[in-house]
């Protein structure tokens, strides 16, 4: 290769490489920033601030959800199956929203350690299904992968 | 090896060449793509848990693929283009920019609409659709950078460094939902490990993925044809070319 080509093919890597090693830096010091919400574990070890704004993420444990009877308020806990995060919240909910789903709540954290959610989104796994398939393998007692449940 | 990449370099044989392929490549384009947005959108089952809105998959995917694959295709043409001084790299460089944005813009929108349903917000600032905006930016910038100059050739060095720079931000889009906590769902499609969508879902979804990569190559070529016949619109062989038209 002609010395001067191969000298700005060095330039070429040169930038490639240092700027990747720049912005891998940057992200690396905002690792914790970056995430959108905590998970019940960090917000139970005490990682999650008290009356701030913060977001919690996990799944809506089974037979957890407690609804009013004359408003639109909802208990749930949210849980990442190491630790649980009771959650309240009054308004609408996404269609998604189910026990066994994932959610993520927006709101703040209480000296009781629940949420006063002012906003809740349904989180979907990366699993698509049709229904009769589900159903079968529900009824078969195996899951998509074929181990037993 | 050496005599094509010389022949790269030269605006009529790329001309010719590039219409030879879009004159088979469109109608395969067109065709691909109607075949996969009827097979997805009423030839697939509903999804268990989304029902019919996940359909949106069918445009949402692929257009998030290529979005995140023509910027490898505008930044190694920007390498090109530095390290050799190869004019039609800087072409293919400039052409790229635009269809790029476009199809990030399809990704981004089509992720919101799909958003609004399933998980109750059209917009939520998560690493992965964070990093995807950026990509959007980047684009548009190299765009608006090509434009700020006067001179061309400052143009194209500026464009290429910004192009080469950005290039970290792809494997951030591309592993975001692995690295950090995020709203949006990780991969369904892997290179390794077991694909997570029902094999009746996943054909039409990888017939739409090629289907876009087709039309992004007719899009770069499209466009590339348009910048060769204004650069070298004082040249001998453009001006053989609009007499032929202007005869015909």
């Amino acid at each position: 290769m002609h010395p001067v080509r191969k000298q700005r093919l060095y330039l070429v890597l040169f930038i490639a490489l240092f700027s990747s090693i720049a912005i891998g830096l940057v992200v690396y010091a905002l690792r914790g920033n970056i995430n959108l919400f905590y998970p019940p574990a960090d917000v139970a070890a005490g990682l999650a601030p008290v009356g701030q704004p913060i977001r919690v993420g996990g799944m809506v444990l089974e037979n957890s959800i407690d609804r009013a009877e004359d408003s639109l308020a909802i208990r749930f806990k949210l849980t990442d199956y190491e630790a649980n995060v009771e959650v309240v919240y009054v308004g609408i909910l996404p269609d998604l929203f189910a026990e066994g789903q994932g959610a993520v709540a927006s709101g703040v954290l209480n000296e009781d350690g629940v949420l006063e959610a002012t906003e809740i989104l349904a989180k979907h796994d990366e699993n698509y299904m049709p229904p009769e398939v589900t159903h079968a393998l529900e009824s078969s007692g195996y899951d998509e992968k074929g181990n037993a449940k | 090896m050496w005599p094509i990449f010389h022949k790269f370099g030269s605006p009529p044989w790329l001309y010719s060449i590039s219409g030879a392929i879009l004159r088979w490549l469109l109608p395969i384009t067109l065709i691909a793509l109607i075949t996969g947005a009827i097979w997805g959108l009423l030839f697939t089952p509903a999804e268990n848990v989304q029902g019919n809105s996940y359909r949106i998959i069918y445009i949402h995917v692929p257009a998030a693929v290529v979005a995140l694959a023509g910027y490898y295709v505008m930044a190694l043409a920007g390498a090109v283009s530095l390290i050799w001084r190869m004019k039609m790299a800087d072409v293919a460089m400039k052409a790229a920019a635009p269809v790029g944005a476009a199809f990030t813009f399809i990704a981004l929108f089509t992720g919101a609409v799909w958003g609004k349903p399933t998980w109750g917000t059209w917009w939520v600032w998560d690493a992965r659709i964070t990093s995807m905006l950026v990509l959007l930016f980047l684009y548009l910038g190299v765009v608006a950078l090509y434009e700020a100059f006067d001179n061309k050739e400052a143009a194209g060095k500026a464009c290429a460094v910004l192009s080469l720079v950005g290039m970290v931000n792809i494997p951030i889009i591309y592993k975001s939902v692995d690295w950090w906590y995020s709203l949006h769902q990780g991969a369904s499609i892997k290179f390794t490990g077991e694909t997570s969508i029902h094999s009746s879902m996943l054909y039409p979804l990888l017939l739409m993925i090629a289907a876009f990569y087709a039309l992004f190559t007719c899009c770069l070529l499209l466009n590339m044809r348009a910048e060769l016949l204004q650069r070298e619109q004082r040249t001998q062989w453009v001006r053989k070319l609009i007499d032929k038209e202007v005869v015909n």
